[in-house]
């Protein structure tokens, strides 16, 4: 039995399905589309049943991509998603609303469950709802009570569940004069609303009794709400959150980070020592096991973002961002929307470009996914504190802030303002779909408390879906890079290792600084040091080397392998700390004509670089899954490394 | 008697108003669906700074909805 589970938005819909499901639930996406399909099991008397929640909507005629999905299912027999069983979710404080919506699935014929949930709410809103007057006009209906919140009526919604099947009232419709009317009939459509609510406001004081409290309820929900929506104290409030969020990701998260990073360190070592010598022992510890560490070394950081986004969505904070950000983020062509996916986009752009989904409008979805990269994500940083402990002179400005920390900030505004600058640009010459004007028509739901088992839910599986969309590409680029340094034409590696066997004897330097060197000149005559040698003409302008070249090739994989490709190609160890020894052989590094590789020129232009330029194909691929079409990840590409190439080349020639 | 009529957009804050109706536009199914039919009782709430989108309570729960879109709709005291 396929059991359908709908409702409008914020009705604790996830609630039910969570309740119903428990963990057994998988998260995948309805076929063709992009929209989010929870797909989970209900058992019912020792047979499970496959459950499907459908994205939250107010009315049967969809009026986006995810709510298209609703219709397409519910309009046609043969749709393999087409329920048995339809259980719709009622905030049962808002039947009004609520009704219209479940009174266009009644009739549709199909047995259906109405849950009241809410019912707590609808309790202290002096809301009392008449059950059985409310059967007369849904009779074929079973009808149940809940508060999933606490996880009551799990049981009632089973056995209404059951009994749908020999439910043998009359099939009387809520309203027999309509027939579901097409997608693009909006005439129709509307006069479907109006005839409905005519007869939901002509039926609603039959059941519902409203006893409004003496001292107004909504006074407390709504003080609290012209704080947060305060020309100052809003987004005062907003900036405050945010400061705690990102000194949570980028400080406190580097504890699990490192932790992690060191245990796949160690286990590399491990398997390298363990395992006979050979080609299946590097491909282990030199490319699998470090590809899987650099996706691993992630999930602290992604977890605790989405951990905040998820608790302040729960709670309802998150709309009353939307609603202030909404007019400031209009004339870049973005919308109140967009906050939340630039927001994510300072940790990973990965599930960020995928928290797009929320934006009806497709201009301003495009607009924002091809924005989101450029915010600084955490596989920067490692980029800019080696450049900026390198380049940039660790002395204090206007007697009281470090210039490095300066420069780190700068670089992050820049991500923002040029994300922002390029989204007004494509404002411009992008053609809406459609001639729908943008808006913004979104529900501002009553202020909660978060319910943790649902914040714990959403957080595993958005760290899971990133794992498994990521941490597939990622590893497979780790494993091509492997191979790629590790192997190159001929037998030039070997003569190379033989050259430095014989320098290392003749000059009887010690075992570790050989071993070193070794790696260094396998690293520069393999495949891929011939590639960094090869693009040398093309970066050289910006003021690199080859050897710059070969650590940009690899940062293709994720930025952060630009520093551990650094620290081979000058044969030291990236000891993933303070690096001096790499520093200190970076800042030695000097040109043919005597003068040094690593100035504030080169530097700076790296730092320009690794701002703007698109490396991180894990990214792309999400790009290409979100828009659909490649031509739009091409033009992504294109757009942001061109503006790197510029950048670099600028800076770079400003300042030598 | 139009001139008792005002758009949404121009209704004061604080103000219970009553619904005339939804101007025809791309939006009106999906205004309506969302309960502003003819009759429906509103009450503007809030807005934005800049005074843009602004927050509605339409007979028990808040929309927030811009300024263009609240220009469709028609309103009484």
């Amino acid at each position: 039995m396929k059991v359908a589970l709908l409702g409008n938005p914020n009705t604790g819909k996830s609630s039910i399905f969570n309740l119903l499901t428990g963990l057994r639930q998988q998260v995948g996406n309805f076929a063709g589309v992009t929209v989010e399909k929870k797909q989970g099991t209900l058992k019912i008397n020792d047979v499970y049943h496959q459950i499907i929640d459908f994205p939250g909507t107010y009315s049967i005629y969809p009026h986006s991509e995810d709510e298209k999905v609703v219709y397409n299912v519910l309009s046609n027999k043969d749709n393999t998603n087409y329920p048995d069983v339809c259980v719709v979710v009622l905030d049962a404080s808002n039947l009004r609303r609520n009704l219209f919506f479940f009174s266009q699935i009644y009739d549709l014929g199909l047995p259906t469950v109405m849950v009241l949930n809410m019912i707590d709410v609808a309790d202290r809103n002096n809301i009392t709802i008449s059950i059985d007057e409310l059967k007369k006009h849904f009779p074929a209906a079973e009808i149940v009570t809940s508060n999933a919140r606490v996880k009551l009526g799990k049981n009632r919604i089973i056995d209404a569940i059951k009994k749908t099947a020999t439910n043998n009232a009359s099939k009387t419709l809520f309203i027999d004069s309509l027939s579901l009317a097409t997608v693009d009939d909006t005439e129709q459509q509307e006069k479907e609303a109006e005839i409905r609510f005519a007869k939901i406001d002509e039926l609603l004081p039959s059941f519902v009794q409203h006893k409004p409290h003496p001292t107004k309820k909504e006074t407390w929900s709504n003080k609290v709400d012209k704080v947060l929506t305060h020309p100052f104290w809003g987004y005062f409030i907003f900036a405050l959150i945010l400061m705690v969020i990102f000194q949570f990701i980028f400080s406190f998260a580097t504890v699990p980070m490192d932790f992690i990073e060191e245990q796949f360190g160690l286990f590399s070592i491990w398997i390298a020592q363990t395992l006979p010598d050979g080609l299946f022992n590097d491909l282990l510890s030199k490319g699998i096991i470090p590809g899987i560490g650099g996706v691993a070394v992630f999930i602290p950081q992604i977890a605790i973002l989405f951990f905040f986004l998820t608790v302040l969505e729960e709670t309802g904070y998150m709309a009353r961002v939307v609603f202030i950000m909404d007019k400031l983020m209009r004339p870049f062509g973005l919308n109140g929307k967009s906050v939340v996916p630039l927001i994510s986009g300072a940790a990973c752009a990965i599930p960020a470009v995928m928290a797009t989904r929320t934006i009806s409008d497709w201009k301003e979805r495009m607009i924002t996914i091809m924005v989101t990269p450029l915010i600084s994500c955490s596989a920067r940083i490692p980029v800019y504190t080696l450049l900026i402990s390198l380049v940039i002179p660790n002395t204090t400005v206007l007697g009281f802030i470090n210039l490095q920390g300066l420069v780190l900030f700068g670089l992050y505004a820049l991500g923002v303002v040029s994300a922002l600058g390029v989204a007004f640009f494509l404002k411009l010459i992008i053609k809406a779909k459609g001639k729908k004007k943008s808006y913004l028509l979104m529900e501002i739901p009553a202020y909660k408390t978060p319910r943790w088992g649902n914040v714990g839910i959403t957080v595993f599986e958005k760290v899971k879906l990133f794992i498994l969309d990521a941490g597939k590409i990622i590893l497979a680029i780790s494993i091509i890079l492997w191979a790629l340094a590790s192997y190159g034409p001929g037998d030039r590696m070997e003569k190379a290792v033989d050259h430095i066997e014989q320098v290392a004897q003749e000059n009887q330097v010690d075992e570790d600084t050989k071993s070193d060197m070794i790696a260094s000149a396998e690293l520069e005559n393999s495949y891929i040091g011939i590639m960094g040698k090869f693009i040398e003409p093309a970066i050289a302008p910006l003021g690199y080397d080859w050897k710059m070249g070969i650590s940009l090739i690899t940062s293709f994989a994720a930025r952060e392998i630009f520093v551990g490709s650094l620290a081979t190609i000058y044969s030291t160890h990236d000891d993933g700390g303070e690096n001096i020894p790499l520093k200190q052989k970076l800042l030695k590094e000097k040109r043919a004509d005597g003068t040094p590789v690593y100035t504030l020129a080169s530097g700076v232009s790296l730092l320009i670089f690794y701002v703007f330029a698109m490396q991180c194909m894990a990214t792309m691929a999400v790009v290409k899954r979100e828009t659909g079409s490649w031509s739009w990840t091409f033009y992504q590409f294109l757009l942001f490394d061109v503006i790197a190439y510029a950048g670099a080349f600028l800076s770079y020639h400003l300042l030598s | 008697m139009a001139s008792d009529f005002i758009k949404l957009s121009k209704a004061k804050i604080g103000d219970y108003l009553v619904v005339h109706s939804v101007c025809g536009d791309d939006l009106r199914a999906q205004l309506l669906e969302l309960g502003l039919t003819m009759g429906s009782k509103v009450k503007k709430l809030y807005t934005a700074p800049f005074g843009d989108p602004i927050a509605v309570d339409i007979e028990g729960f808040v929309l927030s909805l811009r300024k263009s879109e609240a220009d469709l709709i028609l309103v009484m005291n």
